[in-house]
């Protein structure tokens, strides 16, 4: 029986023809239809010790939602889904499945492994356009009240886990939309944001209550929070502040940070101006400096916005490119370039300040540097340049203050991370949890998401036996 | 939320003055922080300092110059009407201290900037020497307010329809000629700010500035509103708005803040169109 599972080919994901989507917004991947998602889940072994799930941070119940999809009962695999995972049709579109539940799947060992973010993906989009609205039921009220700043992945787990726990959650979100870099950051080819607003509709039908507009550290504090009645607080605010590498001439017109670039595209729809009022710069020649999973969502978005060319410049290898191997294949399948070895050492622009190009220099790699990785060296005498009208600095980012600073009784790292207990997320302030990206430095979505549900558990537990 | 209880236009209704309802905002507000406003879901964020707060009425004002079609948008909006969106205090606020002998300079709109700030320093205990300009009469506002909030008031129009006949760096030269002053205060169009900044750098006061860049979250998320100051990026957002006028490079905001001057006529001229077809249907 087993052997003839492992026959079946793994199932091949439908998508838009890369020419096309190149220059649209629609979504790249189409999903599977149910017959797909059947037989797909048939190649599942159902394992006694699912490697697949010690892969999950939120250690969802992998085998089990797969069996109702063998079985058809796709509200049956979406139930399951909901006890571990608040966000399935996000995870099952952003997880990097290949380095957790897919990367441990023993099918894998001989074959490709079970397209479980897909079938993740299947079971929530399937549950969302039958549209009954269900949601998982929640527990009598223990009249706790629950601070959660910040609606990003992690905030938007403690809410929903908090919620089924029966406590009262208020979530404090900076901007008019709730749902942090799911809303701003991640293109809506990638993870339309339909998708997440539905998922945050299904919490605010749980009983959450959503206040955007406001900035905690600036329009209130923590310790105002507890005046008003709050008896704990979860801080989830992501990273928030762009890293540029200190070039010269990094502040002509056309060099964006990722953050801004991505911000003015999602959040604000600058695709659709002059529909929408927030104009972005459409580029005809764009570079994007770094080769993580932002750097991609950002050539690829300068794709869409109508440039001739795009290309990624990355100071080591290919070999080295943090961002996900799929991430990677689609970026080369819509004709984007990957200037690798190669790093920026000046930007050129005109007596408006307008962006012109840039210089840069040729590298080899060296020893291996603390990373581990092979530390790549400036090959002398090989300065270039690279004509350009649009540059996204894509570096990562450090730890925004904003909080913080208005919060002085929280410890951080010398880097401005908040210090969170490894296990728990506890902070050093009574009260105060925290996780994701400012406490870890820029992850990933499913990470945040799992700080989240190991702080909801620790937070449970204050709110009903003490700290 | 964010409801407008109370609007006036001032300067032939090139400048419109919103009070509006911001109970959490009042509260925690201090001279030199701004906010953000957006009038619509399809809008843009726009950064405006508040020109005043009213923590018992839980009112913050805010006066701004249409010049764009978001701000042509806010004119829009009537009393009774909210905006979609605002958010603050944003910025660090002015650093108020006796310092004895201080000018503040305003232009335009900036007038409404310097006004909290020039209350608080007078209350402060120094003596103020505040010196307004406009390009001509009809577009000078505040002036009352700003007699009330200084010790001293000078008033200049670039066309002599009001006050001395000429720029506010003249009268800002005769003052720091006459008398040792220890604090100057500019803001206002980037022109007016950097020749005063260079006028007080020669005789060596200290002089800050309030900057205006082009934002879009205004919490230090994106980096827009970056501006070079003594050499180094700084974010506008959180490590200003207010800097040392000496050390901001003047050009290169005034080059970022054209960054979208084509988007912006085209956003203006679609609204202006849209807005006349409609008043024709009607």
């Amino acid at each position: 029986m087993a052997e003839n599972k492992e026959k079946l080919p793994r199932v091949k994901m439908p998508e838009q023809d890369p020419d096309v989507r190149r220059r649209n917004f629609e979504e790249v991947p189409l999903g599977l239809t149910p017959e797909m998602a059947m037989k797909e889940a048939s190649r599942c072994l159902q394992c006694k010790k699912p490697a697949c799930m010690e892969g999950c941070p939120v250690s969802v119940d992998i085998p089990g939602f797969i069996s109702k999809i063998v079985a058809n009962d796709f509200s049956g695999a979406i139930s399951k889904l909901w006890e571990r995972n608040a966000l399935p049709a996000v995870c099952g579109r952003v997880c990097p499945q290949e380095a957790q539940c897919e990367g441990r799947c023993i099918v894998g060992k001989k074959d490709a492994p079970v397209a479980i973010g897909y079938l993740e993906r299947f079971a929530a989009d399937y549950e969302r356009k039958k549209g009954t609205g269900e949601v998982p039921a929640v527990a009598q009220k223990t009249g706790k009240k629950v601070a959660v700043i910040g609606s990003g992945p992690s905030g938007l787990t403690v809410a929903g886990d908090l919620l089924l726990k029966g406590h009262d959650v208020t979530i404090f979100e900076a901007f008019h939309k709730a749902g942090g870099v799911l809303v701003y950051g991640i293109p809506e080819f990638r993870l339309p944001k339909e998708i997440v607003a539905s998922e945050v509709a299904a919490l605010v039908k749980m009983g959450a209550r959503i206040e955007t507009n406001f900035v905690v550290g600036a329009s209130v504090t923590i310790d105002e929070l507890f005046a008003e009645g709050y008896d704990a607080v979860y801080i989830g605010v992501g990273a928030g502040l762009p890293r540029f590498m200190n070039l010269p001439g990094e502040n002509f017109i056309g060099i964006y940070s990722a953050n801004e670039y991505l911000t003015r595209t999602n959040l604000m729809k600058g695709y659709l101006f002059p529909e929408y009022d927030t104009p972005i710069a459409r580029g005809k020649n764009v570079v994007v400096l770094g080769a993580g999973n932002v750097a991609m969502d950002s050539a690829r978005t300068a794709m869409r916005l109508g440039a001739d060319t795009v290309k990624i410049v990355y100071r080591r290898s290919r070999e080295e490119m943090p961002a996900r191997a799929e991430e990677l294949h689609h970026a080369e399948q819509e004709k984007i370039e990957f200037v690798l070895l190669t790093n920026p050492i000046r930007f050129f622009g005109d007596a408006s300040g307008r962006l012109k190009g840039m210089e840069c220099l040729k590298m080899e790699l060296g020893e291996p540097d603390a990373s581990g990785r092979r530390r790549p060296v400036p090959i002398e005498g090989s300065e270039f340049t690279i004509d350009c009208d649009l540059v996204v600095v894509s570096v990562g980012s450090n730890a925004n203050p904003l909080l913080t600073n208005s919060t002085p009784d929280i410890a951080l790292t010398r880097w401005g991370n908040i210090i969170g207990d490894p296990v728990t997320g506890k902070t050093s302030k009574r009260g105060v949890w925290a996780g994701g990206d400012i406490v870890t430095g820029a992850a990933t979505v499913i990470l945040a998401m799992g700080a989240g549900r190991a702080a909801a558990n620790s937070m449970h537990d204050y709110l009903t036996l003490g700290w | 939320m964010a409801k407008i209880i109370a609007r006036e236009e001032m300067a032939q209704g090139t400048i419109i003055l919103n009070e509006i309802e911001a109970p959490r905002i009042s509260q925690k507000a201090k001279p030199g922080q701004f906010v953000i406003l957006q009038a619509d879901e399809k809008g843009e964020r726009v950064p405006l300092t508040m020109a005043d707060t009213n923590p018992d009425k839980g009112t913050i004002t805010i006066i701004y110059m249409v010049v764009g079609k978001s701000t042509a948008r806010f004119k829009d909006l009537q009393v009774g009407d909210e905006y979609f969106a605002l958010i603050g205090p944003l910025g660090k606020p002015t650093h108020i201290e006796k310092v004895g002998k201080v000018v503040c300079v305003g232009g335009g709109t900036g007038i409404a900037v310097l006004h909290p700030i020039t209350r608080a320093l007078k209350a402060a205990g120094n003596d103020v020497t505040t010196i307004l300009g406009a390009r001509t009469y009809d577009l000078l506002i505040m002036e009352e307010k700003m007699k009330a909030a200084s010790t001293t008031l000078h008033i200049c129009t670039d066309d002599g329809s009001y006050g001395h006949h000429g720029f506010v760096t003249n009268v800002l030269k005769d003052v720091l000629e006459k008398e040792k002053i220890n604090l100057v205060v500019a803001i206002g169009p980037i022109p007016m700010m950097k020749f005063c900044s260079l006028i007080t750098k020669e005789k060596n006061v200290p002089t800050f500035v309030s900057l205006n860049p082009i934002m879009v979250d205004g919490t230090g998320m994106c980096g827009c509103c970056r501006v070079s100051v003594g050499g180094t990026t700084k974010f506008a957002c959180v490590d200003g708005p207010e800097f040392d006028g000496h050390k901001v490079d003047f050009d290169e905001l005034a080059k970022r803040l054209a960054s979208y001057l084509e988007d912006e006529k085209k956003s203006l001229e679609a609204y202006k169109n849209c807005k006349a077809l409609k008043n024709r249907l009607d």
